[in-house]
């Protein structure tokens, strides 16, 4: 009972605190020395200088989330609600000063959840101090970065943890803990990172919908690496456009993003899922071709470090036909393929091993900047079916409305998406932009 | 050298009217001629434009309905002159407003004939996508301008056609009709006014795919910078098919800030404020 009134777990907030208190040391000690190595250079300059202004603005959203399951939870411990309402705040604060070549971002989010006391979690998406100079810059504190170029799978995009809890399509993300270089060149850009902190997944709490049979026991991750989550990961990434041509080569080394699983009793008896985390080598290619209506996407990644070596692609295309819709509404079709040859009992599972997607856009190109995307992944051999739609729309200048709803049909017990199999669900999210 | 030009196309076809042959060669002629003056009345207006370097822009979009109902943008842009007559200018939009797509940014290198390049920036998940550029014709962000009126306006892009010289407000004009040579556009034609004090084009009118009237653009509030370069201040679309309007109000436009064509590329795009 007394559950309710605790907002966090006590290890969840030690380890928050550690990692902001970790990030914004950092962030802060580098952006002092290069205010003060900055206002040193000034004071060297002659006063004819104008004075260097400081810039700071406050932004960001608040949303109200309702998640609608019209089936009854399947696994003991489940809350049995139907309706599952939720908070999310996402303020933005940023400095900046040299006129913007040196600045500071802080974005703190919020999850307040009624059911999941897993769910109720807030995180440091961002704190960092960035510079940047002619030629290159670098980033130190805590950050999200993407990389990649299809829709439906994020097989190369692998610095920052998956935020489970907050979304199944797996495009939330933890604040990474980093410090970033990056270089400009004409031939291409190379960035290269220094992880010096590991952010754990996210998963559902025992209350909450989405989860496995067996809740996972997030207090009790275990490390291929004694060091286990200071266990320092690197990578390297070379980026570059060739006419028409979209290109990316990266190596990730480090803690593997995606944990297996190891089944344990708790102090209880009671078995859990304790995620273990391996060290693994990454290496990576993302090309998009750009032609015209046509957009070639393909990634592809070879890892070792969980079994036998593997390789694992995406690739696909998508096709726009612009203008078709109404006034000047775009509509675009999508199809993609997806191979993993990991093996699925030495390797974190993998649910797109041999899956075909095909999905449509429309894109209103209103007022209103209406969008749809409405897909369906199909496994080859299971025939397995996960569908989704998505919809958002501004309300107004300061209010926007989305909804997902997403539904699988036809899981089998080999899927591992089996144990959700009564987990569709409509989302709703009314957000306030300030 | 033009007027020597129409001195002779004049007399020409004086000698054709009394010729019913030579009536064709001379109405040829004549077009030759007036495309060479709409040509020239261009190249004019793009070269008063050259060596700006670079701009920063900053405006408002303003979006109203057929019943009235407005809505807002906010918006900055970075513009690098790119030199020489076959290679397109670089731009970098950065959206502030509506607050729903604050930091969304758009960078696009201009080609004459060739589609753009463009890359859209997504800051909730911190993605740059390389987007087609086919849509030329699509509004951009809602508004009554389409990609290809808000994109570089090169030289090469049109033919010219001089139609007459009539007075436009105070000033005296030359009305030119101009038509895309890149594929996709969505006009069939362009009538533009450019003023003949300072070859600034005061007003385009737009024509569809159909060759019916479309739109109106009518720019105002002309300011002069660094002594030479002109750029209007209020820019107000007009749609005459669906009452929709959008006024494009600039607050402030810095030229030569010293922007740097490594500032403009697909890496530093996730970086923009």
């Amino acid at each position: 009972m007394r559950s309710r009134f605790i907002l966090f777990k006590k290890v969840k907030l030690i380890k928050l605190a550690a990692l902001v208190i970790v990030t914004g040391a950092v962030a802060l000690g580098a952006s002092i020395l290069s205010a003060v190595s900055a206002s040193q250079a000034q004071a060297q300059e002659q006063a004819d200088e104008e004075e260097s202004d400081i810039y700071w603005e406050y932004s960001g959203s608040a949303s109200l989330d309702l998640r609608v399951f019209p089936d009854s939870a399947l696994h003991s411990g489940q809350r049995d609600q139907h309706l599952n309402p939720s908070v999310v705040l996402e303020p933005e604060f940023l400095v900046e000063w040299n006129d913007g070549d040196d600045r500071i971002d802080f974005k703190p989010f919020l999850r307040l959840d009624a059911q999941d006391d897993e769910r109720r979690h807030g995180d440091i998406r961002e704190l960092k101090y960035q510079h940047i100079d002619d030629g290159w810059d670098l980033k130190v504190g805590a950050d999200k970065v993407f990389w990649g170029v299809t829709e439906s799978r994020h097989l190369v995009d692998i610095i920052n943890q998956t935020d489970g809890v907050e979304d199944v399509d797996g495009e939330d993300k933890l604040g990474q803990p980093m410090v970033n270089l990056g270089i400009q060149n004409t031939w291409g850009d190379i960035n290269i990172f220094a992880m010096p902190y590991f952010r754990e997944r996210t998963f559902p709490g025992r209350k909450g919908r989405l989860r496995s049979a067996l809740p996972v026991d997030t207090d009790n991750a275990e490390y291929e690496s004694d060091l286990e989550e200071f266990h320092p990961d690197f990578a390297l990434r070379y980026s570059t456009v060739l006419g028409d041509w979209d290109l990316g080569l990266a190596h990730f080394y480090g803690t593997s993003r995606e944990p297996r699983f190891v089944v344990k009793p708790d102090g209880n008896g009671q078995p859990k899922l304790i995620p273990f985390y391996d060290i693994i080598n990454q290496s990576s290619i993302d090309v998009q071709a750009t032609f015209d209506e046509w957009l070639w996407k393909g990634e592809g990644i070879y890892r070792r470090g969980q079994g036998d070596d593997f390789i694992a692609f995406s690739g696909g295309v998508e096709y726009t036909f612009f203008g078709i819709i109404g006034d000047s509404g775009d509509l675009g079709l999508l199809a993609e393929y997806h191979y993993d040859g990991r093996d699925q009992d030495e390797a974190p599972g993998a649910v797109l091993d041999d899956d075909i997607f095909v999905g449509a856009r429309i894109t209103l190109n209103d007022v209103e900047d209406t969008d749809f995307l409405a897909g369906v992944i199909v496994d080859r051999l299971s025939h397995a079916r996960s569908f989704s739609i998505e919809a958002d729309r501004r309300l107004n200048d300061r209010w926007t409305i989305e909804a997902e709803l997403r539904i699988t049909d036809g899981l089998t017990t080999k899927e591992l998406q089996y144990d959700v199999r009564r987990d569709d669900h409509l989302q709703v999210r009314l957000s306030y932009y300030f | 050298m033009s007027k020597k030009l129409l001195s002779t196309i004049f007399s020409l076809s004086l000698v054709a009217f009394t010729s019913g042959t030579a009536l064709s060669s001379a109405a040829l002629a004549d077009e030759a001629a007036d495309i060479a003056k709409g040509t020239a009345i261009a190249e004019e207006w793009d070269r008063r434009d050259w060596g700006f370097g670079d701009t920063e822009s900053f405006m408002e979009m303003q979006l109203e309905n057929r019943h009235g109902d407005k809505s807002i943008r906010e918006m900055r842009q970075k513009t690098l002159e790119v030199p020489g007559h076959d290679v397109g200018d670089k731009s970098l939009t950065i959206f502030d407003k509506p607050r729903d797509v604050k930091g969304t940014a758009f960078l696009s290198f201009a080609k004459i004939f060739d589609p753009d390049d463009q890359w859209m920036y997504l800051p909730a998940v911190k993605r740059v996508k390389r987007i087609s550029s086919k849509n030329k014709s699509g509004p951009f962000l809602g508004s009554e301008f389409a990609y290809e009126d808000l994109s570089a306006q090169e030289l090469k892009k049109y033919t010219y056609k001089w139609l007459r010289d009539e007075p436009c407000g105070e000033l005296q004009c030359a009305v030119v009709e101009q038509t895309p040579t890149y594929e996709n556009s969505g006009y069939t034609k362009m009538i533009t006014w450019y003023d003949l004090s300072e070859y600034r084009q005061q007003k385009i009118d737009y024509y569809d795919r159909k060759g019916k009237l479309l739109k109106t653009l009518i720019s105002s509030d002309f300011k002069q910078h660094l002594d030479k370069y002109w750029r209007p201040y209020n820019m107000y679309m007009e749609n005459h098919q669906t009452g929709k309007k959008t006024r494009l109000v600039f607050s402030k436009i810095e030229f030569q800030k010293g922007l740097k064509d490594s500032e403009l590329t697909k890496n530093t795009l996730k970086r923009v404020r």
